[in-house]
């Protein structure tokens, strides 16, 4: 910074036009930054791991067109179809699936009549498939066996009704149990429905909520309660490359076993997933495509600004040059003086996007920005405010000292 | 003296096309994209009753029980069946609408055309008088049907033509889920956005396809879709049942005056006052009445990204207007000489202030033609997005006319500061200069 102080005193006698700059740069840094902040959030949403085997896992719904009273029997007969299929790995009816529109939640207690320990976790119920089907990995305990399965009309037709087992993910084991190993929990009991208790026979990792989108929420239970194609929908495992084939095979199979059901959704998981982060995704393109328009806009008026400058500056220049300032010199005067600006814009800038930032947070429950989140966005700015200034500083060292002479 | 300025002004932009360009383009770009975020703002917050949103109330009545209770919170948002009966049983309101939604498969009288899962509603007779549903046909269901749980049903226009073709279809059958219901009334069509009455399915972009009594509903055992709060064992029961602890419908009241919604209000709190008596309610009364803008601004039906894209818009714009003031300010002084020269020859500051004032607001009227096309194509981009609300998503008069206006009015603000420098150049130093 060999050129800071004339610098200095030439933006004061610049200082509205000086003062643009800084303000335009300050709050052109203010929005990326928060803009990148916005973004780096959503990407990490789009990009979550559900843990699931999504590219092999097909939802298959189903919706009766008039009123079906053996609806157990159809689903039975549709699972032993289905599993028989070439290409089929697991199938099993969970009462909601990832990605879907179906969220189901039951209240989790550690002592009966909802006293002790009480957690909210998304309840996710199928047969002694389901945890294949969906590649749920225990990290303690069982699966569920056939003989621990009851069927879904059953026990909502109970007044009382018992589940002598559940499995619960990780999530829900250290909320129920805080400060202690997940598998301290194998073996204890839990009240899901009222007074009955429930023994923890197993813990999964690898189970999230349904709606991943809208909460961040962890806790599942998974009940062994085997549904009917009216309370949830196929979740079929197919081989790699599979999917079509089974759909085709599937609706041929619905067909057959009772001809007024409707097929009315055949989707991967991977599908559905796309849909679900349609709006992020979207919003991300969004947010780039602003932060582009900005950055170039204020380019512009950095060029712009900086031209101005420059030819008003010509005498200026003029005489430095025939007092022996080399063409570099000038270059330079020009570069600094524009880093000046812009690091004077950065520095104000990130005090309005730390109060963006809070507003955000309030309005949006957006996470507080990390303040190395305004590294890129300080990057930009300054990079960008370099490249402006570029073609304008190359053409004040252009700048024959003869001119000084003759303007005058 | 007018015309004389704009000539000026216009002979101004085309003296440094380039700036000129860059400035048109950065208002234009900044008001484009206000433009399409505030069209997107105006129709998502716009009232989807229009002119008697603020009459009609959805109700809320504390039923739950004393797990977790904390006194006064809100209540669940919706009733339960007992509840909503019995205040549509009492009357005490204008009118009143009980009301759930539904996914049902619905078929014409043509057999060999396979039914299809369309979404409907189960609602009680008032319904279409409260919510000012169009009429194109016959008539609606009256009370008494609704107390003969009569198989009767009103198709939208859309199922009008799909099932027959636009003719008249009153007195036709219909079947849904595989019951016969006759048809006694076909709507023009109607949109409702946001769909205000019942959010739980989803906000934008919903079009029930028919209207169906609550009580046949019931009397047939349909099933529902929404969200259901249950609280409590339902004891065997299906919770669609009389006696179960699951809140699920969604209950509305026409009320003509706040007054009026006083006396509702009280009436809400007699009623549950009497239920805690009997027993049936745990808790000490509490209730809701909220209006149609109320229940938007409490639900927060617009969503969060509009809102912050709404922000960002006018921040860009901000920096826009920042950029023009700068670009407008080195132009202005860059032609420093000019206005020594006019101001020694006699011309007024008001005059040079004029002049400055014109040509930025030329530059606003060439910007708000850009942003009005930039906001088209916004907005189309926006109608081939994946958001519920993207066919909403269009330009009216009255957003015209606010483009216009912004452009302007950010144009004319950004070129107060130049103009103003402008005027106050030394005209004796400018002559010397050159």
């Amino acid at each position: 910074m060999n050129h800071l102080l004339p610098i200095l005193s030439t933006l004061r006698r610049h200082r509205i036009a000086a003062g643009l700059i800084v303000l335009e740069v300050a709050l052109s840094f203010a929005i990326v930054s928060n803009a990148v902040h916005v973004i780096g959030q959503r990407l990490g949403q789009l990009n979550a791991d559900s843990g699931l085997p999504e590219a092999e896992l097909l939802n298959l719904e189903l919706r009766n067109t008039r009123r079906l009273e053996n609806r157990d029997a159809l689903s039975a007969e549709d699972l032993r179809r289905l599993r028989a299929l070439p290409g089929v790995k697991n199938v099993s009816i969970p009462n909601q699936v990832i990605y879907g529109n179906n969220i189901n939640v039951s209240g989790v207690n550690t002592e009966p009549d909802n006293r002790g320990q009480r957690v909210q976790a998304f309840s996710y119920s199928g047969d002694e498939q389901l945890l294949p089907t969906m590649g749920l990995r225990l990290i303690g305990g069982r699966a569920f066996t056939p003989e621990d399965v009851q069927l879904d009309s059953k026990i909502a037709a109970e007044a009382d009704p018992k589940l002598p087992v559940v499995i619960v993910n990780k999530a829900l084991a250290e909320a129920l149990a805080p400060g202690e190993s997940p598998l301290t929990l194998l073996g204890r009991s839990v009240y899901v429905f009222g007074n009955q208790p429930s023994q923890v026979v197993g813990i999964v990792e690898n189970l999230g909520p349904p709606n991943p989108r809208h909460t961040t929420d962890r806790a599942a239970v998974l009940l062994p309660i085997g549904e009917s194609y009216a309370s949830g929908s196929y979740l079929v495992r197919v081989q790699p490359g599979q999917a079509e084939a089974v759909i085709q095979a599937a609706r041929q199979i619905f067909k057959e076993v009772e001809p007024s059901r409707l097929l009315t959704n055949a989707r991967l998981l991977t599908e559905m997933r796309e849909r679900h982060y349609a709006q992020d995704r979207a919003m991300v393109g969004l947010l780039l495509g602003v932060c582009l328009a900005l950055l170039l806009i204020t380019a512009l008026g950095i060029v712009g600004l900086a031209s101005f400058w420059v030819e008003q500056r010509g005498r200026m220049i003029g005489i430095r040059r025939a007092l022996g300032a080399t063409r570099a010199d000038i270059r330079r005067y020009f570069q600094q003086e524009n880093l000046l600006l812009c690091g004077v814009g950065v520095v104000l800038g990130s005090g309005a996007a730390l109060g963006i930032n809070q507003w955000l947070v309030q309005s949006q429950g957006l996470p507080v920005l990390p303040l190395w989140y305004l590294l890129p966005a300080t990057a930009a700015l300054l990079g960008l405010g370099q490249l402006a200034v570029l073609a304008p500083a190359q053409r004040a060292s252009g700048v024959a000292p003869a001119l000084a002479m003759r303007s005058s | 003296m007018w015309l004389e300025h704009l000539k000026n002004a216009w002979r101004s932009l085309r003296r440094s096309p380039v700036l000129s360009a860059l400035m048109v383009g950065a208002l234009g770009l900044g008001v484009g994209i206000c433009m399409t975020t505030l069209t997107v703002y105006h129709v998502l917050t716009a009232d989807p009753i229009p002119g008697k949103g603020d009459q009609l109330y959805e109700v809320q009545i504390d039923a739950g029980n004393l797990i977790g209770y904390r006194p006064g919170e809100e209540p669940t948002f919706q009733l339960t069946r007992d509840d909503g009966e019995a205040l549509l049983a009492a009357a005490k309101a204008k009118r009143q609408a009980l009301m759930t939604g539904a996914f049902m498969a619905v078929r014409g009288p043509d057999e060999r055309v396979p039914p299809e899962i369309l979404p409907l509603r189960q609602t009680s007779a008032d319904f279409f008088a409260m919510f000012n549903a169009p009429i194109a046909l016959g008539a609606p269901w009256n009370a008494q049907d609704d107390q003969n749980e009569a198989r009767v049903a009103v198709l939208s226009h859309e199922l009008n033509q799909r099932l027959f073709g636009g003719a008249n279809s009153v007195g036709q059958a219909i079947h849904v889920a595989g019951n016969e219901l006759r048809v006694v009334g076909v709507l023009k069509p109607w949109k409702v956005d946001p769909y205000v009455f019942d959010l739980t399915l989803g906000a934008y972009g919903r079009e029930e396809m028919l209207f169906m009594p609550f009580s046949t509903a019931r009397a047939l055992k349909l099933g529902r879709a929404g969200n259901m709060n249950c609280w409590g064992e339902t004891g065997g029961k299906s919770p669609l049942e009389r006696g179960t602890p699951c809140a699920w419908l969604q209950y509305w009241v026409e009320l003509d005056s706040p007054a009026q919604a006083q006396d509702y209000r009280n009436y809400l709190l007699q009623y549950s006052a009497e239920q805690q008596k009997a027993g049936r309610f745990q808790r000490a009364p509490n209730v809701r009445l909220r209006n149609v803008p109320e229940v938007m601004a409490f639900r927060e039906v617009l969503p969060a990204d509009v809102r912050l894209q709404t922000g960002l818009a006018f921040a860009f714009l901000l920096v826009c207007l920042v950029n023009m003031v700068g670009l407008q300010l080195a132009k202005t002084l860059r032609r420093s000489g000019e206005i020594g020269v006019r101001r020694a020859l006699g011309a007024r500051r008001a005059t040079v202030f004029a002049q400055f004032l014109v040509e930025s607001a030329l530059i606003g009227l060439l910007g708000a033609g850009l942003g009005l096309l930039l906001a088209l194509g916004g907005l189309w981009l926006v109608r081939q997005g994946p958001a519920d609300y993207a066919g909403l998503a269009r330009l009216d008069t009255a957003m015209l006319g606010i483009t216009l206006g912004l452009s302007l009015l950010a144009s004319l603000l950004a070129g107060v500061l130049p103009a103003w420098r402008a005027t106050q150049l030394n005209p004796a130093i400018q002559l010397k200069v050159q």
